[in-house]
């Protein structure tokens, strides 16, 4: 059972990164948008562009995962290819596990290409590859099943983009990618340690530039717990939305 | 023989707006279906068919009611009774950017089967089912009745013992439902069982070894098409078609239970006219489902909407 599980949470994943994550068009978005934003954030108020780095990462790194996965399910919903994968000997989290999969790789690959392109102009430094690494192989995972839960509680694809914006974009601006979320008034700043994107941007700053581990430990702690909050919620509104 | 499918007293209800009484969609229906036989599932739009075939193949809970498949319980072995049937559903919903023979392999590799048979058997079934041309060519591109058997393809690609096929032929052109049909034949040869559902009375009757039909959620025959036939209300008939003195056409339409004498009268009251034909008519299934239904098989396609494989000749 666990073994079928697997397999098809792996092919599933594969086949979403095959036919519909790797276009060349949801490449070009992953990369260029958050550069865009943080480029314009940048000629606005110069300065040490570093400061912007981890934000970049982020931002990428959820617009990545994002994109795809927010409207992934309900376009096969609408199109009955879900049923398919229904049909197939998978129970539903695993079934989930194989969309956030597909979510998190695409994610993940156009954000090390951002990252590779920052490492060559400002320099690797004191970089702390193994909490960089979990820092963004969990922002990931949280990003991602953000994207299913959207999915999930939509019933047209419209409505998925629509719904994904109205989180991201409040997101952006509360979430330490332009502005250190100390400097927000107070009840701005418990609303942003309700958002994902700040324990990634607070873990991926530790992660390039150093600062306290345990507020690393944290913030891993705390996308750790996004991720399974999300894929549970996502898990029984699709058990719901197919009964 | 044994019975792959055994179904006792399946249920499903739908809740509606408050005060109002629930949906009974399909009502503590029975039946078995016969390892190896192609078993028909007939009714009208709305009787019950494709939400008998979601709680048979998993996608939708029986609110009561139970059934074995492949010898498993539906309730306790979902995931292992997954593994042994293919379901066809009404509408084609392969990936359409994957290419044909990639949604082939897509499907072997949900199902568990190796790596190394997954391409030859790939290639195999779209030569069998003719679109070996097509292999490379995305499912969105491909013509109706070829997404229709790629999607058929598919459901066999684990080579499942039982398949499931909802309305197979419907939106095809005449040649494409011909050859569909012809390869459900062969299927059955193979000893595949079949489910299917249809609206096409003539092909129920052409593929089907049995034939349920299934009325507001109930099932209200169930027999062999001879047997739904020698039900039939009405009685055979034998008409004779004779040259008038005039070189007119006459035909004389005698109903009997007695063809052989009613051929001798026929022929008899025909005197020295000279007899152009004389034929047997016997009760169709229409005659079997207007019976039971109400509805024809006019009004049948009406419901549906098309006519497409509706012309089941050939």
């Amino acid at each position: 059972m666990l073994r079928d599980d697997l397999r098809c949470l792996w092919y599933i994943a594969l086949k979403d990164l095959r036919a519909y994550y790797f276009k060349p068009p949801n490449i070009s978005w992953g990369i260029l948008f958050p550069f865009a934003f943080v480029l314009a954030f940048a000629i606005r108020n110069p300065g040490d562009l570093r400061t912007l780095i981890p934000g970049l990462l982020a931002l990428t790194l959820l617009f990545g995962t994002t994109s795809m996965e927010a409207i992934v399910i309900v376009f096969e919903r609408r199109l009955g290819s879900l049923e398919r994968l229904l049909l197939a000997p998978v129970r539903l989290p695993a079934l989930l596990a194989g969309k956030l999969l597909g979510g998190m790789v695409f994610g993940l690959t156009v954000t090390l290409v951002v990252l590779v392109i920052v490492l060559a102009v400002f320099g690797a430094g004191s970089v702390n590859w193994l909490l960089l690494a979990l820092a963004l192989l969990l922002a990931a995972a949280a990003f991602s099943a953000l994207g299913a839960l959207v999915s999930v509680a939509v019933k047209e694809v419209f409505e998925a983009q629509t719904l994904a914006n109205f989180i991201r974009f409040p997101m952006m601006f509360l979430g330490g990618v332009f502005v250190p979320v100390a400097s927000l008034p107070p009840v701005l700043q418990i609303v942003a340690r309700l958002l994902p994107l700040t324990y990634a941007v607070e873990a991926l700053r530790v992660a390039l530039f150093g600062g306290s581990p345990a507020l690393a430990a944290l913030d891993l702690l705390a996308l750790a717990g996004f991720t399974a909050v999300l894929f549970w919620l996502a898990a029984r509104v699709l058990a719901q939305r197919v009964a | 023989m044994s019975d792959v499918i055994q179904v006792a007293g399946l249920t499903k209800t739908y809740a509606t707006d408050k005060g109002r009484p629930p949906l009974v969609a399909v009502a503590g229906i029975d039946f078995v279906v016969r390892e190896g036989e192609v078993f028909g599932f007939l009714g009208p739009n709305g009787a019950g068919k494709t939400t008998t075939i979601r709680m048979l193949t998993g996608l939708a809970r029986p609110t009561s009611g139970g059934a074995r498949v492949m010898g498993l319980d539906l309730a306790a072995d979902l995931p292992r009774i997954k593994k042994q049937i293919g379901v066809v559903p009404e509408a084609s919903n392969l990936y359409d950017e994957l290419t044909a023979l990639d949604n082939l392999v897509f499907a072997m590799q949900l199902y568990g089967v190796p790596r190394v048979e997954r391409r030859p058997r790939a290639e195999a079934l779209l030569a069998r089912f003719r679109l070996g041309e097509k292999r490379d060519a995305p499912f969105a591109k491909l013509s109706r009745g070829m997404k229709r058997v790629l999607t058929i393809a598919a459901g066999l690609a684990h080579r499942p013992p039982l398949l499931f096929l909802d309305e197979p032929t419907t939106g095809l052109d005449v040649m494409s439902a011909r050859n569909l049909r012809g390869m459900i034949a062969a299927l059955r040869d193979e000893g595949v069982t079949i489910f299917l559902t249809t609206h096409y009375l003539e092909e129920a009757e052409r593929l089907c070894d049995r034939i349920a039909v299934i009325v507001k959620g109930r099932i209200v025959a169930l027999d062999t098409v001879a047997g739904l036939k020698a039900a039939a209300p009405g009685r055979t008939a034998v008409e004779v078609t004779y040259a008038g003195a005039d070189g007119d056409v006459a035909t004389r339409r005698i109903e009997t239970d007695d063809v052989a004498t009613a051929v001798q009268a026929a022929l008899a009251e025909a005197g020295d006219r000279r007899v152009l034909a004389v034929n047997t008519v016997r009760p169709t299934l229409e005659d079997v489902f207007v019976g039971l239904t109400g509805l024809g098989a006019e009004a049948m396609l009406a419901e549906k909407g098309g006519k497409g494989g509706g012309n089941a000749a050939g």
